[in-house]
């Protein structure tokens, strides 16, 4: 509601300055108004535009960070940092598959299960019922205001073998995994529950960017599960607090008339609470995935890309081959492919998303 | 509004005005650099030092600190020393800069990366009784038949043994360990339920070792090839993998161990492979172990070990080039080293303080013990994302889904194409 309220005035104040200014009192104030806005408009463009334009120059060079990149130094070597990450046959082909396909897996769990936790975390503090809804509120945003180390370390000591999480585990008769070194893929373990051990030709021999399908339909591994349960939580806290603000926005007369209506508690879910929250839904599956298809706090700090390569992401690719290697415009070129996926992605979600009117 | 930013002059007002914020921010190095130089009258004067450590804690920077502080009382230079938070991002962002630090810690696995840039000055020549250094730790630094730093201090492997269950197991220390076979058999004795006989970390520097022992390593002594895919490494990773398959030998992440040291101390292995590092970790987290340390078991190789170094790396950059061969030539001092290894630990890189270090240190003696048959980490540029996919091929093999000969050759074909593009 809050949100119309200041919308209005403002789309008012634009009107006069579309049009053709020609007094000087007019033009007077688009200038003041310039001048307000430069700050924010020099900051954007010293700290975001050219760095991005450097770092695109940085991914058509072999630059091994010991010079500046604009001295000339550094050899111009076209797209082949692109070609050696896309089309040849190699480690960083390899290693950059694996680190996509453990994304996918990363980014379809992590953000389907942050959208269900946070919207249940939002239902529930939003619920008349619930006493005390401020305490919960409060209890339920703490993971998004904690450091992701202290998280990732509190999670590691969790999962570690003889950890809280084996432990609970053990009292009803499951021998847990070792958490963060099990390299085999969920879907590979449940299909040798059903005798599938090894994969079948057609899978084995097909193969796409290097890597066969047998490995791409892993499934994510049970390290990177632990990775993926740690990010829902520690993200869902955030996102709860845009589902609560939609929610707020739905008015209790409507959900008052559907009650009268003889609607049950799931079909006013499913008819009214959804539909009305579609836009906060597409806003938080948007911004869910593009931070998950950028993870790498999380890796640095408890796995690097152990086990098996199976934690594996591209941010941290980035990484390694800049800082490890010596290869920035590899690393470069790793995060421009990044940045691709994710506005491909973004576009797409966007357009599934779309609001339909019939 | 998007069609005003388009067309108003003062779009372009904004874009200069941040062009302008770049380049102040660019030329503010070479303003400082400039000044320095300009205090001083001469490009190799006296001007201020910085040195940059990444140091293991407090007693290391506070050694540092003092030395420092010592040498610039004698020459009158001013010093800074600088703990890293990230040495190596630290470095790095100091090159592209243009400003790096004077003098800095640089590791043979970066070694080659600087040189070949000629971000190093190479100051070999200059270094003060540099013979008494352990000729594999200039080996390690060294770049084309030319030295360019001098190692501060160095170690290998040494093989670290639980006293206790040694003597449960009836053994004595006649039976310490000589050879492969000997090992195996002690590991066998030493293996319980719940504790393997030997865990190291997974990774390619004790494998690394053992290969040496076998005869084989990653590369050649030059480093000009890669050697990985031969009988002598394969018969090296099949004894691994033998006595791993027996339960006697075991990966530390496999028995739920961060490192060989966390699974030697916890107990849950009688053995471990470890470079002198492991002495203050086994004081500090299991200060009740009781252990010894002796020199690497000889392989059908003979005896060697990866060698553990740091250089004192001078930057090409430095305006005062010549006060840091100084600094350094004092800090690489036999007493300087003797200072360090008091406070903090390392094992001296010069062979005169061999015996030194042996009767300060027994206990650490076994790390400094056969440290002329040692090689050094590889150098190579873009190896450590090839050794880090050999770590992932070692994992493999431990579950047994990779062949002892698929990781050499993965390992092999990996290292030619790093090499080809070096």
């Amino acid at each position: 509601m809050t949100s119309t309220v200041t919308r209005e005035p403002s789309a008012g104040r634009i009107k006069p300055v579309r049009r053709r200014a020609t007094s000087g009192h007019l033009r007077q104030e688009r200038r003041a108004g310039w001048l307000f806005v430069a700050p924010a408009v020099i900051v954007l463009v010293v700290f975001l535009f050219a760095p991005i334009i450097m770092a695109a120059w940085v991914s058509l060079l072999d630059w091994n960070g010991q010079s500046s990149p604009f001295s000339g130094e550094a050899e111009f070597v076209g797209l082949s940092n692109y070609q050696a990450l896309l089309t040849d046959a190699g480690l960083l082909r390899s290693d950059f598959m694996l680190s996509v396909r453990n994304t996918v897996y990363f980014v379809l769990f992590n953000v389907t299960g942050v959208v269900v936790v946070s919207f249940a975390l939002a239902m529930a503090v939003n619920s008349y019922v619930l006493r005390g809804r401020s305490f919960f509120r409060t209890i339920f945003y703490f993971p998004a205001i904690t450091s992701s180390v202290a998280i990732s370390v509190l999670f590691l000591f969790l999962f570690q073998g003889a950890g809280v999480v084996n432990v609970v585990l053990s009292w009803v008769g499951i021998d847990g995994p070792t958490w963060f070194r099990d390299p085999r893929g969920v879907l590979h373990i449940v299909l040798s529950w059903f005798g599938v051990d090894a994969a079948p030709a057609a899978l084995a021999d097909t193969t796409m960017g290097g890597l066969s399908l047998w490995e791409w339909l892993s499934g994510p591994s049970v390290a990177m599960c632990a990775l993926i349960t740690l990010s829902i939580w520690a993200s869902s806290g955030t996102f709860m607090l845009f589902f609560l603000v939609g929610l707020q926005d739905i008015p209790v007369e409507l959900e008052e008339a559907t009650a009268i209506d003889g609607a049950g508690a799931w079909r006013r879910f499913r008819h009214l609470t959804v539909p009305l929250m579609r836009r906060s839904i597409v806003l938080v599956i948007t911004l869910a995935l593009i931070s998950s298809w950028q993870v790498f706090d999380q890796v640095f700090i408890l796995s690097q890309g152990a086990p098996a390569k199976t934690t594996l992401t591209p941010a941290y690719i980035s990484y390694v081959r800049s800082f490890g290697d010596g290869q920035f415009g590899v690393g470069a070129a790793v995060a421009f492919v990044l940045f691709a996926i994710i506005i491909v992605l973004t576009l797409v979600q966007r357009w599934v998303g779309r609001e339909r009117r019939t | 509004m998007m069609r005003q930013f388009a067309r108003t002059p003062l779009a372009l007002a904004a874009a200069v005005a941040a062009a302008t914020v770049l380049a102040a921010c660019g030329s503010g190095f070479d303003d400082d650099d400039g000044g320095d130089a300009e205090a001083t009258g001469a490009s190799d004067g006296g001007g201020p030092l910085t040195v940059m450590i990444g140091s293991s804690g407090e007693a290391e920077t506070v050694a540092v600190q003092e030395a420092a502080a010592r040498w610039a009382e004698e020459s009158g230079t001013e010093v800074e020393v600088i703990p890293a938070q990230d040495l190596v991002q630290q470095l790095q962002q100091g090159f592209a800069g243009g400003n790096p630090p004077d003098v800095f810690y640089v590791s043979p696995d970066r070694f080659r990366m600087f040189a070949e840039a000629g971000s190093l000055y190479p100051y070999g020549d200059q270094i003060e009784d540099a013979d008494d250094i352990y000729q594999p730790l200039r080996d390690a630094f060294t770049y084309e038949d030319e030295l360019y730093c001098a190692p501060k201090d160095g170690g290998v492997h040494a093989l670290v043994i639980d006293t206790d269950a040694w003597a449960a197991a009836g053994l004595t220390e006649a039976d310490y360990p000589q050879d492969w076979d000997q090992l195996a058999a002690a590991a066998q004795a030493l293996t319980t339920d719940g504790r393997v006989g030997l865990a190291f970390t997974g990774d390619y520097n004790p494998v690394g070792t053992f290969m040496l022992a076998g005869g084989g390593f990653f590369v050649n002594e030059d480093q000009t090839e890669v050697t990985a895919d031969t009988p002598e490494n394969l018969a090296t990773l099949e004894y691994l993998k033998q006595n791993m398959d027996a339960g006697t030998f075991a990966f530390a992440p496999n028995i739920d161990a961060a490192w060989g040291g966390e699974a030697f101390g916890s107990g849950k292995s009688a053995m471990t492979v470890e470079g002198a590092w492991i002495v203050g970790a086994l004081q500090n987290d299991f200060p009740d172990r009781n252990w010894v340390a002796v020199p690497m078991p000889a392989g059908p190789g003979g005896q060697a070990s990866t060698a553990f170094t740091n250089c004192w790396g001078i930057a090409a950059d430095s305006d005062n080039q010549a006060g840091a061969v100084d600094l350094v030539n004092f800090l690489v001092s036999p007493e300087e080293q003797q200072a360090f290894a008091e406070a903090f630990g390392p094992t001296p890189s010069r062979a005169s303080l061999a015996d030194w270090n042996a009767e300060a240190f027994p206990e650490k003696a076994a790390f400094a013990e056969g440290m002329e048959d040692s090689r050094t980490q590889v150098s190579v540029p873009g190896f450590e994302s090839v050794l880090a996919d050999f770590k992932t091929q070692l994992e493999g093999m431990a579950a047994g889904t990779v062949t002892p000969e698929q990781a050499l050759q993965a390992l092999q074909t990996n290292g030619e194409a790093a090499l080809a593009q070096d």
